[in-house]
């Protein structure tokens, strides 16, 4: 068995709105595959289904080889699952939030309290165990939460935009702590929002988009597949931007400016000295000239032809 | 495959009675961490019962001691009633917290986390009505039916509760917010405690008060609990308020387990 998870056809309606309109995933066993989309795009809804939360209206799906809706409760005994929102009990501590959690996977009291002092060094919250988890900073409970849905050692795990919200501190936290999970073969379903979290973490990434698949691969296929390699342009004078914008827009579709680099989606890398060329006749000089990768950003942009949506919806 | 689930695990009940105890110490646990509801679950009933007593005791039996073993019975279900929303409130936070998704994807018996928080609730009911009566006693009540009648007040009064809460439930289920279960509750609650005889007798009210107060089981119940109390009539009583809470209970638990699975 090589997929930890595989999805097909997932259709989940919420009355007028459709959620899910046919999704296929698979996570390869030892793997992290990155969801991706926009806020509203339905990836908290995949990961509900598959973590057994909600029954799909159509489709199925197997984690671990087994049925997310005839074999639920043994499915939950094989997933980890950190939500979208730090979902621990704010008013019992640290430790005995993960204590709790333990009893209810039936590790009797001692194994218990092992597990959770252990997770709790882990994931360095020793000198925060006794404090009630309301006082903790965003951070801390974010770990908390990982930490709760690690009790089991579960080999999959799903993890729901696991760092919105947080400092860049705490981000690079997380990722450190995903990182290690996976190199001890723990398969990962992971969602985000964030184009660089998905190009950090991700072996494959899966762009969905109101709640359809929109392109799939590995983070370089997918930058290959939507053609784009960027080219990107800074006059040492500010003032022309303008001719800038107008040579780079003889050679490449739909050029956008930005803090007065101008940008532009090519496929051709020889456009590069036709560019030098050209603005020297024209008289500009170059602060920057640079061809590169397209950014997942860029990406999502030529993909959909709008930009993934990153305001954050206020939600306590 | 279209093969029934017949052969696929389920949580022995053993297990889930065990996985439930564990959630109930969970409700438990978070007193230590919670001021407030300490507060709410010791201060309030002794500040009630001091407070009715020497505040209306005068004014409706002419004499605080008179009007005590009259109130103190009414103020133990119309407290028992209030608290109550206490298990939506918990519930409606769980579910906004995302805690209950949490619980949901553990390998638990899906009874487990509502029974569990109805296990702590229960306890918390029974301390908050052992204050109540202590405070009476500490001011001249006394229980006159001995040990069985309390305990069989202290029964009654939990089975009541138990059977309400599947009101409080629903109304967790649908508050888009933990705020608003307080605000519904109270707004269904309040009229049904007060418009009783818990702490006035029926007789001082207008007669078209009287109907109502007559047939509301807050009225029974009350009734009831001062038969077992303090000596008088106590199974039609008692009957006729467990009719009025498993009325509650058949409307309310279908809608509520259905607004759970259906989220
Ligand atoms: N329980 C629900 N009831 C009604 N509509 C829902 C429900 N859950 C999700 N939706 C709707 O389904 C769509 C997909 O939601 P979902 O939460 O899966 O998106 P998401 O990709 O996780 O978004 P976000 O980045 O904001 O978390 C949205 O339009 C959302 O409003
Ligand atoms: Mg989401």
């Amino acid at each position: 068995m090589t997929n930890a998870i595989l999805a097909e056809g997932l259709v989940k309606r919420f009355g007028q709105t459709t959620a899910l309109n046919g999704v296929d995933l698979a996570v390869r066993q030892g793997t992290v595959l990155g969801l991706l989309g926009p806020n509203g795009a339905g990836k908290t809804t995949a990961v509900r289904i598959l973590a057994t939360l909600l029954r799909p209206d159509a489709g199925r799906a197997t984690v671990g080889g087994l049925d997310v809706v005839r074999d639920a409760h043994r499915v939950r005994g094989l997933i980890g699952l950190t939500g979208q929102y730090a979902s621990v009990d704010e008013s019992l501590t640290g430790s005995e939030n993960l204590r709790l959690i333990g009893r209810l996977h039936g590790f009797d009291r001692g194994a218990a309290k092992a597990r959770a002092a252990e997770l709790l060094r882990d994931f360095r919250l020793e000198d925060a165990a006794d404090r009630a988890a309301k006082t903790y900073s965003g951070g801390m409970r974010r770990r908390l939460d990982l930490a709760a849905s690690l009790v089991a050692r579960p080999q999959l795990l799903f993890l729901d935009e696991p760092t919105t919200g947080l400092d860049p501190r705490a981000r690079a936290d997380v990722w450190d702590i995903a990182r290690e999970l996976v190199a001890s073969g723990v398969s990962v379903l992971l969602t985000t929002q964030y184009l660089d979290e998905a190009d950090q973490l991700a072996d494959e990434i899966v762009v969905i988009d109101h709640g359809r698949v929109i392109a799939g691969g590995t983070p370089d296929e997918l930058k290959r597949q939507t053609g784009a390699q960027t080219l990107a342009v800074r006059p040492a004078l500010e003032s022309d931007v303008d001719k800038v914008r107008a040579v780079v827009a003889e050679l490449a579709a739909s050029p956008e400016l930005a803090g007065g680099v101008v940008t532009a989606q090519v496929t051709d890398p020889t456009v590069l000295p036709v560019v030098v060329r050209r603005l020297d006749d024209a008289g500009v000089a170059i602060a920057e000239l640079a061809l590169r990768t397209s950014t997942l950003d860029e990406v999502f942009l030529a993909l959909t032809g709008h930009r993934a949506e990153q305001e954050e919806e206020i939600r306590a | 495959m279209t093969t029934l689930s017949a052969a696929a695990p389920r949580v022995r009940p053993l297990a889930g009675v065990g996985q439930s105890l564990s959630l109930a110490w969970r409700g438990l646990v978070q007193i230590r961490h919670n001021p407030m509801e300490l507060g709410d679950l010791s201060f309030q009933p002794i500040m009630f019962v001091l407070l009715f007593t020497y505040l209306f005791g005068g004014a409706i039996s002419g004499d605080p001691q008179a009007y005590l073993p009259f109130m103190l019975p009414g103020i133990i279900v119309q407290s028992g009633l209030m608290a109550t929303m206490n298990t939506g409130m918990g519930l409606s936070i769980d579910l906004h917290k995302g805690f209950f998704d949490r619980l949901q994807s553990l390998p638990i018996a899906r009874w487990a986390p509502l029974a569990g928080r109805v296990i702590s609730d229960t306890v918390k009911q029974g301390w908050s009505m052992f204050i109540l009566l202590a405070t009476g006693y500490a001011i001249g009540f006394r229980a006159t039916q001995g040990v069985l009648g309390i305990l069989g007040a202290f029964g009654l009064m939990l089975a009541f509760a138990l059977l309400v809460s599947w009101f409080a439930v629903f109304i967790g289920t649908i508050a888009k917010e933990p705020e608003q279960v307080m605000m519904y509750g109270f707004t269904a609650i309040f009229p049904l405690s007060f418009l009783s005889n818990a702490y006035v007798p029926t007789h001082t009210l207008p007669w078209w008060l009287q109907a109502f107060v007559k047939i509301n089981p807050v009225t029974q119940l009350s009734d009831a609990m001062r038969g077992l109390l303090t000596g008088g009539p106590v199974l039609d009583h008692a009957l006729y308020g467990l009719l009025g809470g498993l009325v509650f209970a058949v409307i309310f638990a279908p809608l509520a387990l259905v607004r759970l699975k259906r989220r």
